[in-house]
């Protein structure tokens, strides 16, 4: 995420790039990380914490690499729209979070009403099953990989127009925030099971979380501390409970 | 018994060799399935059972000999391939998806779709046909259970074998073949899965049943055909030999005496 967001600011500003064409560069790189994620995992069949770890540590550094460790400013208006607002029933409302609830919609839509959706669950739940069933399990997993990989890129879009600018430091916390969410949220790291309801929930509890510490004046590696105590119980919570039902 | 060898056979297998690497699993095996029959698969860990099955599956491609269906040479390159030629396989460790439904699971892998335009491109699943044919497939085979909405995990693992055998049953054109279906069960709970395995026989399905419950074998099947290190030794039947002949057929102890001797 903060890969494409140094990508599409610095091919905008320092090279002047169209700024559509460099959003469009900045969410294909993200999607090019979501593929080889999938490719690695589905296609070598390694083991998707590794191969993800790898990843992230790549992001990292070709971050900092390309960005010379500079905070990329003066960006061109189509890339930071999505931080622009607008008034409506007396609050502000950023234009990302319209866009992050329609996505949300769309999620929840492919995942419960579509046979691709269902699959995935079944791949997550039993792949075994899954596969012996007739579900291409490996093109699921591909396809799932690479959608994450072009969320990210939105999600890049979206931190630079709240941010208003191309920060190699951004979105540091969001790798343990995320997680914590999907896990509060009711969703197995086992795989299978979850809702983008209840993601929702978790991800709101998390935000809410947040932003009560910021405000309480609660420095920020303290946040980290208090996100990592929560992530652990969040797992535990969900393990308690299914090692109870099984 | 010979006017059963004159028809033609639904699922005929000649000479099938499988090797992996030194081991030779299947040694020139024969095998055939006749119509509206249940025929039980026996013999001793190792003879070679699973690797017969998982070739008439589509598991794995034998490296010699050939599979016929109704008469019909047959190549098949992966289970989906024989699945498409109307033979399903239920397998051992339950095949099923826990925390999906049972309408999900007995349409895992081909669902039904939206009907027009719209489904076809969203590739939409059509939940309320789903959940009626399921309920239809579930009482076709006298199952007792509620609701296809219930998760497959909170069902009893006799419950849980019906769906699958039900999913098997519901889709397979020609023939079913079933995987120590009753391994993990207990004892009423196999009774009722071998009452469904009747019942899948009596909707004309032809049944083949791999077991190592003698008792059971014996009570289900019209036939028994008994596998030694990779080949059929013999075709029997629970009125022609006793379990004792049958299990010394098995270890070997009584030298093979040949086809319904």
């Amino acid at each position: 995420m903060a890969f494409g967001t140094i990508v599409m600011t610095r091919f905008a500003v320092t090279y002047h790039l169209n700024p559509f064409l460099a959003i469009a560069l900045g969410i294909g790189v993200c999607l090019a990380f979501g593929l080889l994620n999938g490719f690695l995992v589905a296609g070598l069949r390694l083991p998707p914490f590794i191969v993800t770890l790898g990843t992230l540590n790549i992001a990292f550094a070709l971050t900092h690499i390309t960005s010379n460790e500079e905070t990329i400013a003066n960006l061109p208006d189509p890339l930071v729209f999505f931080g622009n607002t607008f008034r409506f029933a007396g609050t502000t409302i950023t234009y990302g979070s319209v866009l992050a609830l329609a996505l949300t919609l769309v999620a929840w839509f492919v995942l419960t009403k579509t046979i691709g959706g269902r699959h995935v669950y079944a791949t997550g739940n039993n792949p075994d099953a899954a596969r012996l069933a007739g579900v291409r399990t490996r093109r699921v997993l591909l396809g799932v990989y690479a959608t994450a990989g072009l969320l990210y890129g939105i999600a890049a879009l979206v931190l630079v127009g709240r941010t208003g600018v191309g920060d190699p430091q951004a979105g540091q916390s969001a790798n343990l925030d995320s997680i914590t969410a999907v896990v509060v949220g009711g969703t197995s790291l086992f795989g299978g099971r979850g809702s983008v309801l209840g993601t929702l929930v978790g991800t709101l509890i998390v935000g809410i979380f947040r932003n009560g510490l910021t405000l309480l004046g609660v420095a920020a590696i303290y946040q980290f501390l208090i996100t990592g105590v929560l992530v652990i119980l969040a797992v535990a919570v969900d393990q308690l409970s299914r090692r109870r039902q099984a | 018994m010979s006017a059963v060898e004159t028809r033609v056979p639904v699922l005929e297998a000649r000479g099938l060799v499988k090797r992996y690497g030194v081991v030779t699993a299947l040694n020139g095996a024969d095998f055939d399935l006749f119509p509206g029959e249940i025929l039980a698969l026996i013999g001793d860990n190792g003879a070679g059972k699973s690797t017969l099955i998982k070739a008439l599956s589509g598991a794995i491609v034998p490296d010699e000999g050939e599979i016929l269906l109704g008469g019909t040479v047959v190549h098949f390159r992966n289970p989906l391939e024989a699945r498409h030629s109307g033979i399903e396989t239920v397998y051992q460790d339950l095949a099923l998806a826990p925390a999906l439904d049972i309408a999900e699971n007995l349409f895992l892998g081909r669902e039904l779709r939206v009907r027009g335009i719209v489904g076809t491109l969203l590739r939409l699943a059509d939940r309320p046909r789903m959940l009626a044919e399921s309920r239809g497939h579930i009482a076709d085979l006298k199952i007792n259970i509620g609701s296809m909405k219930q998760a497959v995990e909170t069902l009893s693992g006799g419950q849980r074998q019906g769906v699958a055998v039900a999913r098997a049953a519901a889709f397979a054109s020609r023939v079913v073949i079933m995987d120590e279906p009753t391994a993990a069960l207990g004892v009423r709970e196999s009774g009722m899965v071998l009452d469904l395995i009747r019942e899948v026989r009596a909707r004309g399905t032809p049944v083949v049943l791999i077991s190592h419950n003698m008792p059971q074998v014996f009570d289900i099947a019209d036939r028994l055909h008994i596998m030694r290190l990779g080949r059929r030794v013999a075709t029997i039947t629970p009125k022609s030999h006793t379990m004792t002949e049958a299990v010394a057929l098995m270890t070997g102890a009584a030298a093979s005496q040949g086809k319904g001797a």
